[in-house]
């Protein structure tokens, strides 16, 4: 796996998310309260680029007609036909264990660690990086 | 016709032969409303005693009410056909009057009467617990009242109400049906509180026959959807004379739509085909599927469950194809399994020494 420094971590706020194209792949990174996660921009279904899709929260229930709502923001659903994945491991919904997309291993660092890489970067300022 | 030697017969249908059949398990209050109100019955729209297709021409006697006694259902059902159980439900439409009151009474007496003049009358038999659904209550009194007779095996309800089926106001029904270990059989037919159809009234009757396959969908569709399997997971449901073959790509389509939109129904976990494998059969009478093995093959492998198809005759309406065949290609393990292994799985109830 090749690491990749994508941008630096003030450039994408809490709530928001950037699309980057890292060894050929398309791969939508989001930023969560501060964490980073980075899921291939292709729904598993038909291809569709998650990073069009709408998030949202998670709702889960113990039976019929009692919801709980949570993990705001931290659902992404497919801008084509709507299915749910969770950011933090691309698991879809409706069938965690067979139905995901694939995720990758995002981190926050600090400049100083990355002096030796290839991408320009500053002593001061923190990094988000992408294993692909 | 080996393959039916102790069959189970999951759908039949004796015709009570008049009102007055059912006088002698009336309360006076409504034996006597009778005659002070002129009531003169409850055949339905659906069924209507005269009308070729409730009783097929060769059953139809030369004289006197067709599929009214016992002799009649042992004579061209049977004993032709060596049937050991035989699962009956009358559908006589008492339950679907507009007065709660007097639909429980007549209802009662409907089941009362299917005790005595058919249970009673030939071990063989089984039946069906006719439920008065307008009141939520009274169906439940009327399952408690007759669960503790072992041969009532089920109970069972028109596929189309008056809401849809699986709305939290019916889950006390459910809540009794699963105490009593009862599956709810679902049948063809309309309790009149809406049109047949969702584009209103059709014009004929093979419109209106082929109408309720909408209907199934729309029950199964709710009973998922809400949530009922969710709540009642060992609840059994029997779709009688509901067809098969539109099954799997109705599944397809409700799943597909479910996957987009889960998080309206939160408590459905499992895909709708996973929870329909599960909880649900189906009477194979009407099988709706071309005559070709190669066609049922892809449809069985479309169900993916070997477990879920039921064999019935639906004597006596003219819908039955007799003499008794299975589809083409089901092989001997399979028609085991639909002529007697799964309804015994489905309807624990059935007593099991009459089987072979």
């Amino acid at each position: 796996m090749a690491r990749h420094i994508v941008a630096p971590v003030a450039e994408i706020a809490p709530g928001d998310r950037r699309l980057v194209e890292l060894d050929g792949r398309r791969i939508v990174l989001f930023n969560l309260e501060g964490e980073f996660f980075a899921l291939a921009d292709r729904c598993p279904h038909q291809g569709g680029p998650l990073s069009k899709g709408p998030t949202m929260g998670l709702v889960e229930s113990p039976c019929p007609g009692e919801y709980s709502y949570g993990r705001e923001g931290e659902i992404i659903r497919c801008p084509w036909h709507a299915w749910e994945f969770d950011i933090r491991t691309g698991r879809s919904r409706f069938d965690p264990r067979r139905m995901k997309v694939r995720a990758f291993p995002a981190c926050v660092e600090k400049g100083e660690a990355l002096q030796a890489e290839t991408f320009p970067v500053s002593v001061e300022a923190d990094y988000v990086v992408v294993e692909v | 016709m080996n393959w039916l030697q102790g069959a189970i017969d999951a759908d039949l249908h004796p015709m009570v032969p008049g009102l007055q059949a059912l006088v002698p398990y009336l309360p006076p209050l409504w034996r006597d409303q009778i005659a002070q109100r002129g009531m003169e019955g409850f055949d339905t729209q659906a069924f209507p005693p005269n009308s070729p297709k409730t009783v097929r021409a060769d059953w139809r006697p030369a004289a006197g009410p067709p599929a009214a006694t016992i002799g009649q259902l042992r004579d061209q059902v049977l004993d032709p056909w060596g049937i050991a159980r035989g699962i009956i439900t009358p559908l006589y439409g008492v339950q679907l009057v507009f007065n709660e009151d007097m639909a429980q009474a007549f209802t009662a007496a409907l089941n009362d009467w299917t005790r005595a003049e058919w249970l009673d009358r030939d071990p063989r038999l089984a039946a069906s617990i006719v439920l008065p659904m307008f009141n939520p209550e009274h169906a439940v009194a009327e399952i408690e009242r007759l669960a503790p007779d072992p041969r009532f095996v089920q109970a069972m309800v028109l596929v189309m109400g008056e809401t849809p089926l699986g709305r939290r106001h019916n889950w006390p029904i459910f809540e009794a049906l699963v105490r009593h270990d009862l599956p709810l059989a679902i049948h063809a037919g309309s309790t009149y509180r809406n049109p047949v159809t969702s584009l209103g009234w059709p014009s004929w009757y093979a419109e209106d026959y082929a109408a309720n396959q909408q209907a199934f969908q729309s029950t199964l569709a709710s009973l998922i959807t809400e949530g009922t399997f969710q709540k009642f997971p060992t609840l059994k449901v029997v779709l009688l004379e509901s067809g098969v073959s539109w099954l799997p790509a109705f599944l397809w389509r409700l799943s597909k739509t479910w996957k987009g939109v889960r998080f309206e129904v939160p408590w459905l976990q499992r895909s709708p085909l996973e929870i329909v494998r599960e909880n649900v059969r189906l009477s194979i009478q009407p099988f709706d599927a071309p005559d070709d093995a190669e066609t049922v093959q892809r449809l069985m492998d479309h169900l993916g469950s070997d477990e879920m198809l039921l064999w019935s005759s639906d004597w006596p309406h003219w819908q039955f194809d007799g003499p008794p065949r299975l589809p083409p290609g089901i092989g001997p393990d399979l028609a085991r399994k639909i002529c007697i292994e799964n309804a015994r799985a489905t309807y624990s109830r059935l007593s099991q020494e009459a089987l072979p």
